[in-house]
């Protein structure tokens, strides 16, 4: 029973992944697909730990989702300082997006 | 179904709701702080409520090694309440210096 529940609440997880995936293909900005590269991995983080819970393996699966949020949030630092810094990168992009 | 059983799956429902709503919010708000706004929801809120949910249901054969994983795992979910608001802080600091425009309405209704 209990089984089957994190099953269910992984495959829908993993759906709302997608939609966050679609968010990180078209977003106009490319704040937006740091945004949705955020979201994505903060969602990976609670899917490890379904994962770890339907394997009856949490032990091991946990130190993976302290890993992987620990990366996910110096990703998006450095991500965002990058592009706070380097202004001419951006403004290319932003061109190239409204004028293709 | 034990009563850990029910507050777990209680957890774990509310987290995917806020989760969808998040993404609900990321697909169709009009600009980008107002994404960034539906992005923190769901980062620091459905994040918190569904590691919860995970680490009440682990404690159920009440050993040392269960509660020892999930003191862990509530050490996930207070990371995650710090780090991703920070996360969508330094966001809106690159975006508002960077000059990306908020949205406006267009046109104004005529009255």
């Amino acid at each position: 029973m209990m089984h089957s529940f994190f099953l269910a609440m992984a495959i829908a997880l993993v759906l709302l992944m997608v939609l966050s995936l679609l968010r990180a293909f078209i977003g106009p900005t490319i704040l937006d697909r740091i945004l949705g590269g955020n979201v994505i991995g903060t969602k990976t983080v609670a899917l490890l730990l379904l994962i770890g819970e339907l394997y009856n393996n949490l032990a091991m699966f946990v130190d993976i989702a302290i890993a992987y949020a620990l990366l996910n949030f110096i990703a998006t630092l450095g991500a965002s300082k990058f592009f706070l810094h380097r202004l001419d990168v951006f403004l290319e992009d932003q061109e190239q997006e409204e004028n293709p | 179904m034990t009563v850990l059983s029910v507050i777990a799956i209680i957890l774990i429902l509310l987290g995917l709701f806020f989760f969808f709503a998040g993404t609900v919010g990321i697909l169709r708000l009009p600009d980008f702080y107002s994404r960034l706004h539906a992005a923190g929801k769901c980062d620091s809120l459905a994040a918190t409520l569904m590691i919860c949910g995970i680490a009440v249901y682990n404690l159920q054969p009440f050993t040392f090694g269960a509660l020892l994983v999930s003191i862990k795992l509530l050490l996930i979910a207070l990371f995650v309440f710090i780090a991703s608001p920070t996360a969508t802080h330094v966001i809106t600091e690159a975006a508002l210096v960077l000059g990306v425009k908020p949205w406006k309405r267009t046109e104004k209704k005529k009255s």
